[in-house]
């Protein structure tokens, strides 16, 4: 291993313990927050947004390309959002892998986060008609930290949550 | 191009970085007129909200004129004169739908980060480290502005560039903190906080009709323009009881409405400050609160408080106590601009809403490192170093 993927590594490491020391503190007071075996995810496998659009705009056979691409791998469930809120779509994987660990999504390791990016582009392109990129974006010189390597590893699995 | 960016803890640069390019069709592309330093920059810059990046551009307060058009903007063109709103937010999720702009559902590339310390992610902000979507800020020539026909607002004619600089961000975050907490006419409303968005926040509650507003801080430069340019009581924390003379103006009741514009790294006399300051130190808890707590304490009962300061995550001490017992309302939020500043800029267009005296260093890009830190310091009265990228 370099000395530079190293501090990655180990930048990695830092991020996942300073991530898992908050979820920790949250689920300390906030025990609902833990979820089922701590991981953070419905004992269902769904994974769900609500899109500010009526139900008749969502046809669950022709879904954006992110879920599309996902085949006969995923299944669907389109439903009315209570009190106006618009549509709520939900996937999961047929077939459903260990849902994972806190740890394991924030390394990268989680076996759902494609569908949760999916997901979040799908919503994007429905209420949009665009997914929102970032990169690149302007910045200067980065000097190799082991701060800079945790923020890395961390903005690396960052745009695969947002959606549980 | 260069920009003004963030090095390291306590380190600000000056250095090259590339030009922005349209990436989405709803962007532009924005020639930045104007762009301020902000009370929450302190936070990154202190390493207190501990999400930036060597070489991230800063900034998120600007105004500007638009030099490219992506082919889904509608309401610009390549040389309109304008204010951009500080998040990035779609304007077309159930949140933006509802005024609250800045819980865009996706306006932040990078949700993982804050939904694991809040719960859920909020919308994204320019320079404001990789939590709040990784943008870059607007101390720099160019600026991309994504959902441009959202979030960037035509400026009248008669409104100066250093006043309609404002209305970026101290001026809608202002609103949004007395509008949150539902001023009414008649009230009696405290803010904590002197600078730009408290000067703003005590400016709103006027407009909506509070009976008498007062604006607690320390500095008398800053007391002093709370006075002359908007009109409100001030309090000088260090030389006064504040709950005992908020008592005594109010009948023995407190303020209806108490808005704290100070954030996670807050000032106040006597020894919580020193316990608040080394907890904070030890990473015990991440922002320090003594402004929250005596506006709690202050409030009437069945009053509310807002949290208007910049907060990151946990804090220590929380009189919860009050809060439930004295029936108060608490309510935070980051700014909901957009829903706010068509009318910001009409009633500075009438002169209701006067900001330049906020800028009280102007000066350009090369001189960030040096403006940040008469900012921090507040050096010759600094209440906010402007930069101008084209100086």
């Amino acid at each position: 291993m370099s000395a530079a993927a190293g501090k990655v590594a180990v930048g990695a490491v830092v991020a996942i313990g300073a991530v898992g020391a908050v979820r920790l503190a949250r689920s300390a007071v906030d025990p609902s927050g833990g979820g089922p075996a701590g991981t953070g995810t419905s004992a269902s496998g769904w994974l769900a947004v609500t899109l500010f659009v009526e139900p008749s705009e969502v046809d669950s056979a022709r879904l954006p390309e992110p879920l599309a691409a996902f085949g006969d791998r995923i299944e669907t469930r389109v439903r009315p959002a209570p009190g106006g809120k618009g549509t709520e779509l939900a996937a999961r994987l047929r077939d459903q892998p260990s849902t994972g660990t806190v740890v394991g999504r924030l390394s990268g390791q989680d076996p759902q986060a494609d569908l949760r990016s999916a997901l979040r582009r799908a919503k994007q392109l429905i209420e949009v008609g665009e997914v929102l990129a970032v990169d690149p974006v302007p910045h200067g010189r980065r000097t190799a930290t082991p701060g800079g390597a945790l923020l890395e590893a961390w903005t690396k699995v960052a745009p695969k949550a947002g959606v549980r | 191009m260069k920009a003004v960016t963030w090095r390291g803890v306590n380190e600000i640069g000056v250095e090259d970085v590339p030009e922005p390019t349209i990436h989405n069709e709803h962007d532009i592309i924005l020639e930045v007129t104007l762009t301020a330093t902000c009370g929450s920059d302190l936070h990154l810059m202190g390493g207190y909200i501990p999400a930036m990046r060597a070489g991230d551009v800063l900034g998120h307060e600007f105004m500007g004129t638009v030099a490219e058009v992506g082919r889904g903007v509608t309401k610009h063109r390549v040389g309109d004169r304008v204010v951009v709103v500080s998040f990035t937010s779609c304007g077309q999720c159930w949140y933006c739908r509802q005024g609250l702009w800045s819980l865009c559902d996706n306006g932040n590339p990078n949700p993982g980060i804050t939904e694991a310390l809040w719960g859920q992610a909020i919308g994204g902000c320019y320079g404001y480290s990789h939590a709040l979507g990784g943008w870059a800020g607007s101390h720099a020539p160019y600026i991309r502005v994504p959902y441009a026909d959202q979030g960037a607002f035509a400026i009248p004619d008669g409104v100066s560039d250093e006043r309609a600089l404002f209305a970026s961000d101290a001026a809608p975050t202002g609103w949004t903190g007395a509008h949150g907490a539902e001023v009414r006419p008649g009230d009696v409303v405290a803010v904590w906080g002197a600078g730009g968005v408290g000067q703003m926040a005590a400016r709103a509650a006027m407009l909506m009709g509070a009976e008498r507003v007062v604006v607690i801080d320390r500095f008398d430069n800053r007391l002093e323009q709370v006075r002359t340019h908007i009109g409100a009581d001030t309090l000088d924390y260090e030389q006064v009881d504040v709950p005992a003379e908020l008592r005594e103006m109010t009948g023995g009741r407190g303020p209806d409405v108490c808005i704290e514009a100070v954030g996670m790294e807050a000032h106040s006399p006597g020894p919580q400050y020193l316990y608040d300051q080394v907890k904070q130190q030890m990473r015990l808890q991440t922002d320090r609160t003594p402004a929250v707590r005596e506006a709690i304490y202050a409030c009437r009962k069945g009053g509310t408080v807002f949290t208007l300061g910049v907060f990151a995550g946990l804090v220590d001490k929380f009189p919860l106590g009050a809060v439930m017992n004295k029936a108060l309302t608490l309510r935070g939020a980051q700014q909901h601009g957009h829903r706010f500043i068509p009318e910001i800029l009409e009633r500075m267009s009438r002169d209701e809403v006067r900001t330049e005296h906020l800028a009280t260093h102007v000066m350009p890009l090369d001189d960030g490192p040096t403006g940040y830190r008469m900012f921090k310091e507040k050096e010759d009265g600094c209440v906010r170093a402007v930069f101008r990228p084209g100086a």
